[in-house]
């Protein structure tokens, strides 16, 4: 297939945001047939390039051709037509309207009286047949699906207009192991159908498993453009942050040989029979201080929501904690934050950043609601705080001036854990600080993490990696079924393996054969429905979808 | 609703037309319970007919629902004007003082002895023109619609007082009355007679238009997809910019419309006519179903909806004990039952 021409070809592009060069001189090119990964850490210029190429961004310089013509888009209405479609990580399609006129909208068959319906329906099944979906009933409305399902009627949609270019934009993200596979199974179908797949995802594994060919980008310059097979993921990741891996496979061992006697040591919080009825069982629980417990098991396991229960956003209706050996109440986050608990939320865009604000007003925030909204924060010392954070977590861009809806996820991530360490905590609670975020960052994290238990700070750890769970954590709490079933204490020759057997020998259903962790432990765990997580096809998950 | 409960049939090629539209009428509400606040709008409007019916009697019978008909047909053309604009997610407040302005211009030139038939072209061609000010305002300089559609409605009002502060009659000889006049479809015994006015035919018109190009044009869907998600919509290649604008322009346009046929009824035009209106045409749009955040509702529903609201004025003129002050009571009180019934249905589709 790459003796032929590409059927897209961007060279030299370079596009320019007020004060930052967003993409300097990049290549890419992309044959049909074939799956291309584009490559590169959160802020590298992968989504400004696509921009570019679908013409929601003007390029400063360079040439876009696809299919032989140069062309400018001016925006996603003129790139579809030419045959450019995308597929976005939130789902962009309308759950008020039927899946057919999800897949239709826009191009709906119309006859004498207007649109005919019944055409329209059927082009609709004939395009989720190209992805095996033809059961589905296009007249129900969108919402009956699950995320994954309307990813696949996205796809279809694009397929309907005819697409010869498909860009996938992290759709993964939300997506369990098998969801995945059966988007893999779809993937691989379009690409012997002639389709060029432009493929973007976080995990290193997909990336392996489905694509032929990737570009790697970093700090928005061209790095190169591999074949798949030839290029393995130490080179990979090399390649993606700049330097070796050493900085990141050092993490973490050391920390496990941790040979300090907690027991023997006064617990900073001791939770006793804390509970609050539907979201948490009775549990008991001990932090000490200087130490890292990580909190492991499925999305709606109970995790987060032992979490609300100690930094006091619910409730608890039994059971008591103790701080520094003193009985406490926690009512509300602000009384958290008195007694020096900081909690970091896992939905960041919603419950973390603002995002019209700029990195140092997002920064500062925890600090002066402490304080009261009547004692503002000298200038000077948000000053100092913000170039103190920035700095110790390498937030990139370094302009705390900034808005924090432009930067990436990591960095803003990297702003929210400054938010809370400006409040000088005893106890830093943070839920699933890495998710959907780029393995730089992710370790950048995980360095600080571990830096801050060593200066004595407690941490809660919550994520669905376990890898890094055990990776970071002194101790692991082990919760399944909003209960908690066992507690590890952390050592060399403890493995993520180990907390999966742990929640798959509890209760009847074993997760563990579900397939939800692969062996990197790199997936998502996000699987909360055992049953559709089987090694079915397409068609089976489907069918439970359209059931539920 | 009886009928929906029947087994469903694997459609043979000889299917009746009928058990076609029961299948269809069955799928549309068991897939989609959006539809459920229309349908409880034409129950309510049953129940209401059957009540005054049993309670004052004279309701079912040809000239009171002819009448209900002739005096609403504004009303209805304003719902179904308001219906598109929520269907966006948008709201259109101007729409009462574009009637004044335009009933009261119309009136006036009408009057001075131009030709009826392009006084009537510019009465709708204000109405256009105050609809794709409102449009561009919010499409383009990205004002919200709720300010955007005030000021529209201030500028209205304001000029329609600057032309006049008088009740202005239109000339009894004037050809634009017979817009207004009745005409005997069937002669009844007695007053009992079936009446249609052009003015109602010309609603009938807009409502049929209207449910054409929601449900049978790329741009009607385009509607419902602005308000599904705009963000959505933009990014699957739709003509978001144009379509907004368009709606505000087809508001502005019905709502003249509207100033001729309710002009052409009642032969005055006056500064402060339509005050509330645009009001009234937002509760007849909730009332027939239409959901506040835009991407669900139907038009029939807004028909529906301007005729519960009239009947209930008949009802309520018909019992004589109650005050018209209660009138806006029972407006308000009949609304907040509809907005709690859409959000028992919209939960119940999150969950």
């Amino acid at each position: 297939m790459s003796e032929a021409l590409p059927i897209v070809e961007m060279r030299d592009i370079s596009i320019e945001f007020p004060g930052v060069k967003a993409l300097d001189g990049v290549d890419f090119r992309l044959f049909q047939g074939e799956v291309h990964a584009l490559m590169g850490e959160n802020g590298a210029g992968k989504s400004t390039l696509i921009k570019a190429l679908t013409g929601v961004y003007k390029i400063d310089g360079g040439s876009i051709v696809v299919a032989g013509q140069e062309r400018q888009f001016h925006g996603t209405r003129d790139a579809q037509s030419a045959g450019v479609s995308t597929v976005y990580q939130e789902v962009n399609l309308v759950t008020n309207l039927s899946i057919g006129e999800n897949v239709m909208l826009g191009h709906e068959i119309r006859g004498a009286f207007g649109v005919n319906w019944r055409a329209t329906h059927a082009a609709a099944t004939e395009a989720l047949a190209r992805l095996g979906l033809e059961h589905l009933d296009t007249h129900k409305p969108l919402s009956t699906l699950s995320i994954a399902m309307q990813q696949l009627v996205a796809i279809s949609r694009a397929m309907a207009i005819k697409a010869k270019v498909l860009i996938l934009d992290e759709p993964t993200s939300s997506l369990d192991a098998a969801e995945v596979e059966g988007l893999f199974r779809v993937m691989r179908s379009l690409r012997d159908q002639g389709v060029a797949i432009l493929f973007v995802s976080h995990f290193l594994d997909q990336i392996y498993a489905i694509s032929d060919r990737l570009t790697i980008l970093r700090n928005g310059r061209y790095e190169g453009e591999y074949l798949t097979r030839d290029l393995d993921r130490h080179a990979l990741i090399s390649k993606m942050i700049g330097k070796d891996l050493g900085a990141l496979s050092s993490l973490g061992g050391n920390r496990r040989v941790d040979d300090r006697d907690y027991a023997a040591e006064e617990p900073l919080l001791t939770a006793k029979g804390l509970g609050r009825r539907g979201s948490i069982e009775p549990t008991d629980l001990d932090v000490h201080r200087g130490e890292v417990v990580g909190f492991a098991g499925l999305l709606g396991s109970g995790r987060t929501e032992l979490a609300r229960l100690l930094y006091g956003a619910d409730r608890a209706d039994e059971g008591e904690v103790t701080l520094h050996g003193k009985r406490v109440d926690i009512k509300s986050p602000a009384d958290g934050l008195v007694k020096r608990i900081a909690f970091s939320t896992e939905n960041r865009r919603d419950e973390g950043i603002i995002a019209d604000l700029t990195v140092r007003e997002n920064m500062i925030l925890a600090v002066q609601a402490e304080r009261g909204w009547a004692r503002p924060i000298p200038r000077k010392e948000q000053d100092e705080l913000v170039e103190k954070y920035i700095t110790a977590l390498n937030v990139r861009p370094s302009d705390p001036n900034r808005l924090i809806k432009n930067l990436s996820g990591g960095n803003q991530q990297k702003v929210l854990l400054g938010r809370w360490l400006a409040t000088n905590p005893e106890l830093l609670i943070l839920d699933e600080p890495t998710r959907g975020i780029d393995v730089g960052a992710k370790a950048e994290i995980q360095e600080a993490v571990a830096e801050l238990a060593e200066s004595g700070v407690s941490v809660v750890f919550i994520s669905s990696e376990l890898e890094e769970v055990v990776r970071l954590s002194e101790r692991i709490v082990v919760l399944k079924d909003h209960q908690k079933i066992g507690e590890i204490v952390n050592g060399p020759e403890i493995t993520a393996q180990h907390v999966v057997d742990v929640i798959a020998a509890h209760g009847v259903e074993a997760a563990a054969e579900s397939g939800i962790i692969d062996a990197e432990g790199q997936h998502d765990i996000a699987a909360s429905h055992p049953s559709e997580s089987s090694p079915a096809d397409a068609h089976a998950y489907a069918a439970t979808e359209e059931e539920s | 609703m009886t009928i929906v409960q029947n087994p469903q049939i694997d459609a043979p090629d000889q299917e009746s037309t009928a058990s076609k539209l029961v299948t269809r009428v069955k799928r549309v509400v068991a897939s989609n319970p959006s539809v459920l606040p229309t349908v409880a709008a034409i129950v309510i409007f049953i129940g209401m007919v059957i009540y005054g019916e049993l309670a004052y009697g004279r309701i079912v019978q040809y000239n009171t629902l002819s009448n209900l008909l002739i005096n609403n047909a504004h009303l209805i053309i304003l719902a179904v004007a308001m219906t598109f604009v929520i269907l966006t997610g948008g709201i259109d407040l101007s729409v009462g003082s574009v009637i004044a302005l335009s009933s009261v211009a119309g009136v006036m030139l009408a009057n001075a002895g131009w030709n009826p038939w392009i006084v009537i072209l510019l009465m709708v061609l204000i109405g256009t023109l105050f609809g794709l000010a409102s449009g561009i305002l919010i499409q383009y300089f990205n004002v919200q619609p709720f300010i955007a559609t005030l000021a529209m409605m201030f500028l209205g009002r304001g000029l329609a007082s600057l032309l006049s502060t008088q009740p202005e009659r239109l000339a009894e000889e004037s050809p634009i009355r017979w817009l207004g006049e009745q005409f005997k479809i069937i002669d009844g015994p007695k007053v009992n007679d079936v009446v249609i006015t052009p003015g109602v035919i010309i609603a009938l018109l807009v409502v049929f238009g209207a449910f054409f190009v929601l449900h049978r044009t790329r741009t009607g869907r385009t509607v419902y997809a602005i308000g599904g998600s705009e963000s959505s919509s933009a990014l699957m290649g739709l003509a978001v910019p144009r379509t907004k604008v368009l709606v505000y322009v087809i508001s502005g346009t019905l709502s003249g419309i509207a100033a001729v046929v309710y002009t052409s009824r009642l032969g005055i035009a006056q500064n402060i006519t339509g005050i509330g209106w645009e009001l009234d045409a937002i509760a007849a749009t909730v009332i027939g179903g239409t959901l506040l955040t835009g991407g669900y509702g139907y038009v029939l529903g807004s028909v529906v909806g301007a005729l519960v609201l009239g009947l209930m004025n008949v009802l309520i003129t018909r019992d004589g004990g109650i005050p018209p002050e209660m009138t806006t009571i029972i407006t308000g009180g009949i609304l907040l039952i509809f907005v709690l019934l859409q959000r028992a249905v919209t939960s119940k589709r999150h969950t």
